[in-house]
C-alpha cells in the first residue's frame, strides 16, 4: 500500500459540497478531491491515491533534501573507481 | 514526471548503494512493509545493489492478500445476487476465497465492476438507484479517507442504495505483532510512507522505545527506498532506535488532520483478523453504528460468515517475513499467479507475485546474462 | 481439467478448475495461451494451425497464400485516432503483414446489437471502406447478424484476410535464435491508453490516440532491406511483453531487452502510473517488433525510420540462449527483472 503520484493542481471547484481539481501528472490530467489537502492551491503539487489528494508535496523540504542528496552523488562519482562496483558486490 | 524521475535516478541510487555497503559491518535484516516498496524493491533490482550483508524481508503489506477469506466468501456472496451491483478496485477481482472470486461471479453474469475511486462507486449509485450499490471497501489506513468519504458522502445524501462491504487492516498493530513473535529475525523497519502520510508517524514511536528497533518511514521510489535503508543502516551500526522520516515531502508527525477527522466520523478500530497471520487485536476499522444502514456486512445479514483457512499454504510465514516466497516448494511450480494457492501470488502486490513476475529466473541454475 | 495436487497442500482457490469462460481468456496472455494450447489446438489439428503464428500459410496450387481471421469488441466504438472500423481494417492486415504477405482481400462480417444507432452503423462501414481503400485492399464479401439488446456491446466485428506470401520467405517464431536483435517499431501502449483513458476520464495534454495503422508497407520495406528476418509480431492484446514471449516460447530462447531503449509517451507514462499499469503490457495497434540477424539490424532500423510508421524505430534487444523461454530486462539501474506473461488482463491497481 500504496499507489501514489504526485501531480500539480490546474483548477479547483466546489460540486456536491466535495471541493476537487483537475490535476496534471505527467501529461494527462484527471479530476480528483481535495478535501483532505485544504491548504493546497492552484499551482502547488499533491500526491493522489484513489482519486483523493492526501498529501501537498513540501516543495522546500523536497528541494532541500534532493539537493543534499544529490550532491552526494556528485561526491560518490568524484570518489569511486571506476571499476569499483557500487554496492559492493 | 516531477517529484517521480528525480527519484529515479540510477546514478542516486547507485551513490546510496555505495554509500550502504561502506556503513556496514555486519549483517543486519529489515523489513519493508509495504507491498508498493516490495513491487519496486522487485522490478528495480534494488535488492541487487545492496551489499549481501543487508537481508530485505517482505512483510504483510499487502491489504489484498491480508483480506481474510471469509471476507471474500462475503463478497462473493453478495455480488452474486441479481440485484446488487458490486464495485471494487481491481486488485480485489482475483483473490481466492473458500470456492470462488470474483472474478468468477462476473463470468457467471454477475454485476462485478472495477473503478479507480470510490467516489466511482458513489456515481454509480446515483445513476442506478434500482441497484443496491456495494462497494468492497478494502485497504490500510492510506485508502481509509477516500473509503471514508465515500459512506460519509452516501449517508450526507441520503443515498440508500449504497453500502459498503469493509476491510480495512492498521500497520501499527501488525509490526507489534511481528516483532512479538519469538521467531522474529527483522531489527528494523522501512514504514509505509502513504500510510503515514495520512496517520503520521506518532504510533510508531512507542513501538521504537519498547522494542528498540529503528523505525524509518520510507516513500515508494528506488531513491527513496535506498536513502531509507541508508538511514536504517546508520541507526543500526551506531546502536540508536529512533523514528526517523525519509519521505519528507510527504510526511509529516501528525499526519492528514482532515483525512484523519472523516475517518474518526465513520469509523471506529475493531479486532481483526489477517489471512495467513491470524487475529490481531485492534487492528482493523470497522463502520461505526451511525453508519449501520450503509454497512453491507449488517444489510445482508452476513456478519457470522465463517471459514477454514487451509493450513498447509506457507502464506502465513511468508507474510510475516519468516520465509521468502522462494523458500515454497509450490513456488513457480505448483502454485503461479494464474493457479495461486494463496493470496500473496494472486495480489500484484503481493510478495510472491512480485517474486515471480520479476525475480523467477534468480531460482534458474542457468543465468541469462553472460 | 483440473491439476492434481501434491498431498500436503489444499488449494483455497477453484482457478485450476475452469468451469467458465473467463474475461481472462481473451486478453492474449497466459489464460489465452492455455486455451489455444489445451482446446483449440487439440481439436483442430492442423499443421498450419500448429505453427500459431498470427496467419496461417497455406499452399494452393503452387501460390502460398496468407489467411487470417480476427474479431473485433473494443468499448468505446469511437476514440481518438480511430473506430472499430479502423482497428478491424489495420488488424487484420497486420495480422498477413507479419507473414510477410501483400494483403489483399477481406471479409467483413458484423453482429450488431439491437438498437446501435444507426448513424454509429454508418460512420464505421465508411471507415471501414477509406482504411481499405487506403491500404488498397478489397472488401469483397461479407454477412450481417442482429442480436437482442443486452446480448452485445452495440457491434462486434468479425473479419478474415487473404494475402499471397512472396515466394521464398519463410517467417516463423520458431526461427529466432541467439544472436539476433529485436527491433520495435515506435512507442508502446498509445492504443491502450486511449481506450482506458476514455474509460476512466483521462485528459491528456497533447493527443494521445490509438497508434491503430496499417503496417503492410512499412514490412515490405523491411523486407527489401534484408533477407534474414526470422519473424515478425504485431503486439495488440497482451502488449510487448505477450508478443515478445511468445515469440521466446515458440524458439525455446531467451529474450534480453534494455529499458531505457523501449519508447514511452509521457502521457502514455502518467497514464499508466497513475493506475498501477505496466506499459510493457498495454495494446497497440500500429506496432510490429521484428527479430532479425544481428549484421542487418543496423540496416533495418534505417529503412524503418525513413517510413511513415517507423520513425521512432530502434533496436530494443537481443535473442539469448536459454535453458527455458524466458524474456528479460535490464533495467535503468543496470539490475535485471523478468517480463513475464500476464495471467489474463492488466487491472489498474490500489496498492
Amino acid at each position: 500500500m500504496c499507489l501514489a503520484i504526485p501531480g500539480k493542481i490546474l483548477d479547483e471547484q466546489v460540486s456536491n459540497g466535495i471541493r476537487s481539481g483537475r490535476v496534471q501528472f505527467g501529461g494527462i490530467t484527471r479530476e480528483a478531491c481535495l478535501d483532505f489537502v485544504p491548504e493546497a492551491s492552484v499551482g502547488d503539487y499533491v500526491l493522489v491515491h484513489v482519486g483523493f489528494a492526501i498529501s501537498r508535496v513540501d516543495r522546500e523540504e523536497a528541494e532541500r533534501t534532493y539537493a543534499l542528496l544529490a550532491s552526494m552523488g556528485m561526491l560518490e562519482e568524484e570518489l569511486a573507481q571506476p571499476d569499483d562496483p557500487a554496492g559492493g558486490r | 514526471m516531477k517529484y517521480v524521475d528525480e527519484y529515479r535516478d540510477a546514478r542516486l541510487a547507485r551513490a546510496l548503494a555505495a554509500d550502504i555497503g561502506r556503513r556496514t559491518t555486519r549483517d543486519w535484516v529489515m523489513m519493508e512493509i509495504c507491498g508498493g516498496q516490495t513491487h519496486t524493491i522487485m522490478r528495480y533490482g534494488v535488492d541487487e545493489l545492496l551489499p549481501p550483508a543487508v537481508e530485505l524481508v517482505h512483510g504483510p503489506g499487502c491489504p489484498v492478500c491480508v483480506t481474510p477469506i471469509e471476507t471474500i466468501d462475503k463478497a462473493v456472496e453478495i455480488a452474486s445476487q441479481p440485484d446488487v451491483t458490486f464495485v471494487s478496485y481491481g486488485d480485489m477481482l482475483r483473490v481466492p476465497g473458500s470456492r470462488s472470486d470474483l472474478f468468477h461471479v462476473k463470468a457467471a453474469g454477475g454485476d462485478v465492476r472495477v473503478v479507480y475511486s470510490p467516489m466511482d462507486a458513489l456515481k454509480i449509485a446515483r445513476q442506478r438507484p434500482e441497484r443496491r450499490v456495494v462497494f468492497f471497501a478494502v485497504g490500510f489506513e492510506t485508502t481509509a479517507p477516500a473509503n471514508a468519504m465515500a459512506v460519509w458522502q452516501a449517508h450526507r445524501e441520503g443515498l440508500a442504495n449504497f453500502s459498503m462491504l469493509v476491510s480495512h487492516v492498521l500497520v501499527p498493530p501488525a509490526i507489534r505483532l511481528l516483532l512479538g513473535s519469538p521467531a522474529n529475525r527483522v531489527q528494523a523497519f522501512i514504514a509505509p510512507g502513504h500510510v503515514c502520510t495520512v496517520m503520521g508517524y506518532s504510533e510508531y514511536e512507542e513501538l521504537v522505545r519498547e522494542y528498540h528497533v529503528p523505525i524509518v518511514v520510507g516513500g515508494f521510489e528506488p531513491v527513496d527506498i535506498l536513502e531509507a535503508i541508508r538511514m536504517i543502516v546508520a541507526q543500526l551500526e551506531e546502536g540508536r532506535a529512533e523514528i526517523e522520516n525519509q519521505y519528507v515531502r510527504s510526511v509529516s508527525y501528525d499526519g492528514n488532520e482532515p483525512a484523519q477527522r472523516i475517518m474518526a466520523q465513520v469509523f471506529e478500530v475493531c479486532d481483526k483478523k489477517w489471512r495467513g497471520v491470524g487475529p490481531i487485536p485492534q487492528s482493523g476499522y470497522r463502520l461505526r453504528p451511525e453508519l449501520a444502514a450503509h454497512d453491507a456486512d449488517r444489510l445482508f445479514g452476513l456478519s457470522t460468515m465463517t471459514a477454514e483457512e487451509p493450513p498447509e499454504c506457507i502464506s502465513a510465514q511468508v507474510l510475516q517475513g519468516l520465509k521468502k516466497p522462494t523458500d515454497c516448494a509450490a513456488f513457480g511450480t505448483r502454485c503461479t499467479p494464474e493457479r495461486p494457492l494463496g493470496a500473496p501470488m494472486v495480489s500484484t502486490e503481493g510478495a510472491c507475485a512480485a517474486y515471480h513476475q520479476y525475480r523467477r529466473h534468480a531460482m534458474d541454475p542457468v543465468k541469462v546474462r553472460g | 481439467m483440473t491439476e492434481r495436487l501434491e498431498a500436503g497442500f489444499s488449494c483455497p482457490a477453484p482457478l485450476a478448475d475452469r468451469r467458465t469462460v473467463l474475461l481472462g481468456h481473451g486478453s492474449g496472455g497466459k489464460l489465452s495461451a492455455e486455451l489455444v494450447r489445451d482446446l483449440f489446438l487439440p481439436a483442430f489439428r492442423h499443421p498450419a494451425l500448429a505453427c500459431l503464428n498470427d496467419q496461417a500459410i497455406v499452399e494452393v496450387k503452387g501460390c502460398r497464400l496468407a489467411f487470417t481471421t480476427d474479431s473485433f469488441v473494443v468499448k468505446p466504438l469511437f476514440f481518438p485516432g480511430g473506430d472499430i472500423g479502423t482497428l478491424a481494417v489495420h488488424g487484420t492486415i497486420n495480422d498477413l503483414a507479419m507473414g510477410g504477405a501483400q494483403p489483399l482481400f477481406l471479409s467483413v462480417a458484423l453482429i450488431l446489437e439491437e438498437g446501435l444507432p444507426m448513424e454509429s452503423l454508418r460512420r464505421i462501414v465508411a471507415s471501414l471502406q477509406q482504411a481499405a481503400d487506403r491500404a488498397g485492399v478489397g472488401i469483397v464479401t461479407g454477412d450481417t447478424k442482429v442480436v437482442e439488446k443486452g446480448s452485445g456491446d452495440g457491434i462486434f466485428i468479425t473479419t478474415s484476410g487473404i494475402g499471397v506470401v512472396p515466394d521464398g520467405l519463410m517467417l516463423s517464431a520458431d526461427l529466432a535464435r541467439p544472436g539476433d536483435c529485436v527491433l520495435l517499431s515506435g512507442s508502446i501502449g498509445d492504443h491502450g491508453m486511449t481506450i482506458l483513458g476514455q474509460r476512466e476520464g483521462l485528459e491528456f495534454e497533447s493527443a494521445v490516440r490509438s497508434d491503430s495503422a496499417a503496417l503492410h508497407t512499412l514490412v515490405a520495406d523491411m523486407l527489401a532491406a534484408s533477407d534474414r528476418f526470422r519473424c515478425f509480431r504485431d503486439p495488440t492484446r497482451g502488449g510487448l511483453a505477450s508478443a515478445l514471449n511468445e515469440i521466446a516460447a515458440s524458439a525455446g530462447v531467451g529474450i534480453e531487452l534494455e529499458e531505457p531503449s523501449i519508447p514511452v509517451r509521457e502521457e502514455v507514462r502518467g497514464a499508466c502510473e497513475l493506475l498501477g499499469l505496466d506499459p510493457m503490457y498495454v495494446a497497440n495497434e500500429g506496432k510490429l517488433v521484428a527479430i532479425v540477424d544481428a549484421a542487418d539490424a543496423d540496416r533495418v532500423v534505417d529503412v524503418m525510420r525513413a517510413h511513415p510508421l517507423g520513425r521512432f524505430a530502434r533496436r530494443i534487444g537481443t535473442v539469448r540462449a536459454a535453458r527455458s523461454p524466458v524474456v528479460t530486462m535490464r533495467t535503468t539501474f543496470g539490475t535485471t527483472r523478468i517480463v513475464d506473461m500476464l495471467a489474463g488482463d492488466q487491472l489498474p491497481r490500489i496498492c
